[in-house]
């Protein structure tokens, strides 16, 4: 210690003895701490249930790789990295920050051999934290990413919540800095041994700077740096439930209790059979208290970067839809209506007031959010309990009304007579080449395949499900399908809130595929894929038809032709193919098998693919938007240099086919279903003469 | 307000595809699905938002068999607070009047304020209305596509002229409705609703209980006989318009602006 300095605690402030003036602070700032973390846990304890204790080790590991491991911050790189600074800088302070808190000194900790080498780190984590902050200030008052502008129907733009946050860590760290400098730079005027600064790091460069200041100032600066740390500190700890700061201390249990079933819908309730749904007095999220806790810790623990919706295909085109603010509204409500002082709030319904209808139903469920966000908020799952809430109130856009009630009489969203559902297999020049068994009356094959409403009734979309039965013919697969008994998945039926005729649709369609006794179901259709495989019980194994092709190549019963010299392809992936499923690479190994070909990405591919609009009842919506999705995605196309589109899915086809039109490019730009391609490209009969097979694999 | 609305259901228009029978005097009925007659529809969403600003009560009534139960309850999903199923053997083969006739019957059972029908049916002739309202001698409007309340006594109604005009009203009550589509926009109600009212008992009401003399309803009491039922053959297709983009557009325009679709 320096001669003549005396700690903080055993210093005086304003006559009053830093002992007792600091633990005043530090019992007041705890306190105010645990008042507030109590007031948000409120919202919390009256919220729906949800279950999300169970699997602990795979939660732990989730925990390692986005929080600790800040998995997903690079997709964003420079604000990524920035942010991996930041977050490494807090968690090597935390332990100095701590020691000064309890210790009132700064000497609780540094001891030995490994108490200099943290001095040293913590030392250059305190100078990155800075200088970030200074970066990110600079960002956010000069460059201005426009994902983090605030559209005026949202109200004031959050920069000067940002600013005032990052100044509040700014002077958290210059604080520990002078603290630290001044001490030093006395011991050095007094010649005696200091311990060395970690070089160019903050309290050195304060050190240099501070080196000619009287004893007297560097004393003042020592006991003020202490006490402007201290209490910047315990502001800090209570001024972060009141914003996006709050995720320091929230983002831990987020990502703990993440979802972890990828394409799955949670259920009406959480613990209630569908059996029991009939004695639940009201569906989905109506009021604020009808969301489950963790729901609201996702409220808590969003961090407005923006990044979800910047990614939105609906948010992208103008639709009154924007995942930040359908988090941040809900967390403004709650601030309101559970506030710090005061008393909570009645349950106003949340539709009318901070959300409209057309805001709920513009959300194609793609998914582009939830891939997107670093601390895995989840959207899909509250959008749909707000449709939910909508539909068990009678909220129905008319434009559904009727597709919805077709479902519930036909089977399908078309109207279309049940008798002629396999009548796409009749088709004269298809069915002189392939036949297509009618599992009915007793009738089995090993393999099921699920067709669908929209291939089995559109007349375009009819082509996939001809190549699809052709390549499924072809490479020997015993085969059928379900015919007049084959309901529509229902998959979009869930996902816009009607659990009840989903139901009802599931339940039909899992007897009939139970009594065709297949062994295996496939599909070519992602949506229904997606609704067999994860909203569907205990039915035989799913594929979709891109991985049984992909699995045919390989093994080398598929060969192809080598493709047009002139044409440029790229794979569009489906949301519930890719994002939903994560099948990325069998799509993409199939097209490369094929001689000659020559395939682009788009810059928005796999992960980041962006939707064609919407499948399902999502097409007889009426979107208020300033252009269609689609139109964005086939100009993406475009722009990689492709002219042909090839997807996996006969809603994408629809979208894209549309979009095409739309967008003017007809005649420059085409697109083909993967089964199409595949079916037209396929050598017929693959035996060893064959000179123009070329095996792919 | 105590409001009346008669319903029916009909075969839907949209989820079938319609095909004459054998004998050619009405289609075939086997695969069909049926639904409430979309103006119905209407009518009871409109009865629904006029008790929810006033209060009072909604009953829907149908002419039918056990089948058209389903309907009563799909409104009742809706919202209506009573059903009355009106069925009789003695009510079969009854024309427009006779239908009409035995809703006039059921009306003088209760006491309504408010009468409101579906402007027509989709397989009907849009009589029903008019005469319920001539044979109860009240005030008739069809085509109504707004309604206010102004006291117990009167209502402003609009409604729809051809060429898209309005034609504002008022009318006193208890009056006769006749109501046009795309006068609200009806709540949707789903398998859950219906399973809600599902255990709700509907009375049914038959010739005797509303004192009717079978000779006045009926087939023989029937003054109209459907005599034939055909689909029209298929006129001359649609008229390619050729051309450049600008002339074909042109020539739209000149085509749309002759029929009076632009002013």
């Amino acid at each position: 210690m320096v001669e003549g300095f005396r700690s903080p605690a055993e210093s005086t402030y304003w006559w009053i003895q830093g002992h007792t003036l600091f633990l005043m602070i530090h019992l007041l700032g705890l306190a105010c701490f645990l008042y507030i973390a109590a007031k948000r846990l409120r919202p919390l304890l009256r919220a729906q249930a949800d279950v999300r204790f169970d699997r602990p080790l795979q939660r732990l590991g989730k925990v390692f790789q986005f929080w600790l491991g800040q998995w997903r911050h690079p997709r964003y790189p420079a604000a990524g990295v920035i942010h991996i600074f930041v977050f490494a800088g807090f968690l090597l302070l935390a332990t100095r920050a701590f020691s000064l808190i309890l210790g009132f000194s700064d000497n609780s900790v540094s001891f030995g051999l490994m108490g200099r080498i943290y001095d040293q780190v913590r030392e250059y984590a305190t100078t990155v934290v800075f200088f970030c902050m200074v970066i990110l200030a600079v960002r956010r008052l000069v460059f201005k990413p426009a994902r983090y502008a605030v559209p005026p129907k949202f109200g004031r733009g959050h920069t000067g919540d940002a600013v005032f946050l990052l100044a509040l860590i700014a002077i958290l760290m210059l604080a520990d800095s002078l603290f630290e400098a001044s001490k030093l730079a006395a011991q050095a005027q007094q010649g005696q041994p200091a311990e060395a600064l970690a070089f160019l790091s903050l309290p050195w460069m304060l050190e240099g700077a501070l080196f000619a200041a009287s004893w007297s100032t560097l004393h003042t600066i020592y006991l003020g740096g202490y006490l402007a740390h201290d209490l910047t500190f315990f502001f800090l700890l209570c001024y972060r439930p009141f914003g996006i700061q709050f995720h320091v201390e929230t983002s831990l249990f987020s990502i703990f209790f993440a979802k972890l079933d990828h394409g799955t819908l949670k259920p009406v309730r959480w613990g209630i059979p569908d059996e029991q749904l009939d004695q639940v007095k009201s569906f989905g999220v109506k009021t604020f208290d009808d969301f489950t806790w963790k729901h609201m810790l996702d409220f808590y623990s969003c961090a407005d970067c923006g990044r979800c919706s910047d990614n939105c295909p609906a948010n992208s085109v103008g639709r009154p839809l924007s995942p930040r603010f359908l988090t941040i509204k809900a967390r403004d409500y709650c601030f309101t209506h559970y506030p710090v002082v005061g008393k909570a709030g009645n349950g106003v319904a949340l539709i009318g007031s901070i959300y409209s209808e057309d805001e709920i139903w513009s959300c194609t469920t793609c998914g582009a959010c939830e891939q997107e966000c670093p601390l895995l908020v989840e959207y899909i799952d509250k959008i749909v309990d707000l449709r939910r809430g909508m539909v068990d109130e009678g909220k129905v856009p008319q434009s559904l009304q009727k597709p919805l009630k077709a479902l519930e009489s036909r089977g399908n969203p078309y109207g279309k007579m049940e008798k002629k559902k396999a009548d796409w297999t009749k088709a004269k020049e298809f069915h002189d080449d392939c036949q297509v068994t009618i599992l009915d009356s007793g009738k089995t094959a090993e393999t099921l395949y699920f067709v669908d409403s929209v291939t089995s009734y559109d007349d375009r979309m009819q082509a996939i499900g001809r190549a699809t039965a052709k390549i499924l013919d072809r490479v020997g697969t015993n085969f059928g399908i379900l015919g007049a008994a084959e309901k529509d998945s229902g998959h979009e039926v869930r996902r816009f809130g009607e659990e009840i005729l989903f139901m009802a649709l599931r339940d039909s369609n899992s007897e009939a595929i139970k009594a065709s006794g297949a062994q295996r179901i496939v599909t070519a259709d992602p949506h229904a894929y997606n609704a067999l495989k994860h909203d569907y019980k205990d039915l035989p194994p799913v594929e979709h038809i891109s991985e049984l092709i992909a699995r045919e190549v390989k093994a080398g019963k598929i060969s192809f032709h080598p493709a047009d010299k002139d044409k440029v392809y790229t794979y569009h992936d489906p949301c519930y193919l890719g994002r939903h499923n994560h099948v990325y690479d069998d799509p993409r190994s199939v097209l490369d098998a094929i001689p000659g070909m020559n395939r682009v990405e788009m810059m928005r591919s796999r992960d980041r693919s962006f939707c064609c609009g919407g499948g399902g009842l999502m097409l007889f919506y009426e979107p208020k938007e300033e252009e269609r999705i689609g139109v964005k995605r086939v100009q993406m196309a475009a722009e990689a240099g492709a002219n042909v589109i090839v997807t996996a899915c006969p809603f994408c086809m629809t979208n894209i086919e549309d979009a095409i039109k739309v967008a003017g490019l007809e005649g420059k730009m085409t697109a083909i279903d993967l089964t199409e391609l595949v079916e037209k490209q396929m050598v017929r009969e693959v035996s060893n003469e064959s000179e123009t097979a070329v095996h792919g694999g | 307000m105590e409001i009346l609305v008669c319903v029916r259901r009909v075969p839907d228009t949209s989820e079938n595809e319609i095909q004459l029978n054998a004998a050619g005097n009405d289609i075939e009925r086997d695969d069909l699905v049926y639904s409430i007659n979309e103006w119905d529809n209407y009518a009871v969403e409109e009865a629904l938002q006029i008790v929810s600003r006033i209060g009072g009560t909604v009953t829907v009534a149908t002419v039918g068999g056990e089948d058209d139960e389903e309907v009563l309850r799909r409104e009742m999903a809706m919202g209506a607070t009573h059903g009355v199923l009106i069925s009789d053997d003695a009510f079969a083969g009854s024309d427009a009047r006779g239908i009409a006739t035995i809703l006039k019957a059921f009306v003088q059972k209760g006491k309504y304020d408010l009468i409101l029908t579906g402007v027509q049916a989709e397989d009907g002739g849009a009589l029903v209305g008019g005469m319920l309202a001539a044979m109860l001698d009240y005030p008739f409007a069809s085509l109504v596509n707004s309604i206010e309340v102004l006291d117990q006594k009167a209502l402003k109604i609009s409604r729809e002229i051809a060429g898209g005009n309005k034609e504002i009203n008022e009318i006193d009550l208890p009056c006769v409705l006749s109501i046009q589509t795309g006068i609200n926009e009806p709540r949707y109600v789903g398998m859950r609703g219906i399973r809600q009212v599902a255990s709700i008992p509907i009375p049914t009401l038959g010739a005797p209980e509303l004192g009717l003399d079978p000779q006045s309803i009926g087939v023989s009491a029937a003054k109209i006989q459907r005599v034939d039922y055909f689909t029209p053959a298929m006129g001359k297709g649609a008229e390619m318009l050729q051309g450049s983009r600008e002339e074909i557009v042109e020539k739209l325009f000149e085509l749309v602006a002759a029929k009076g679709g632009l002013k």
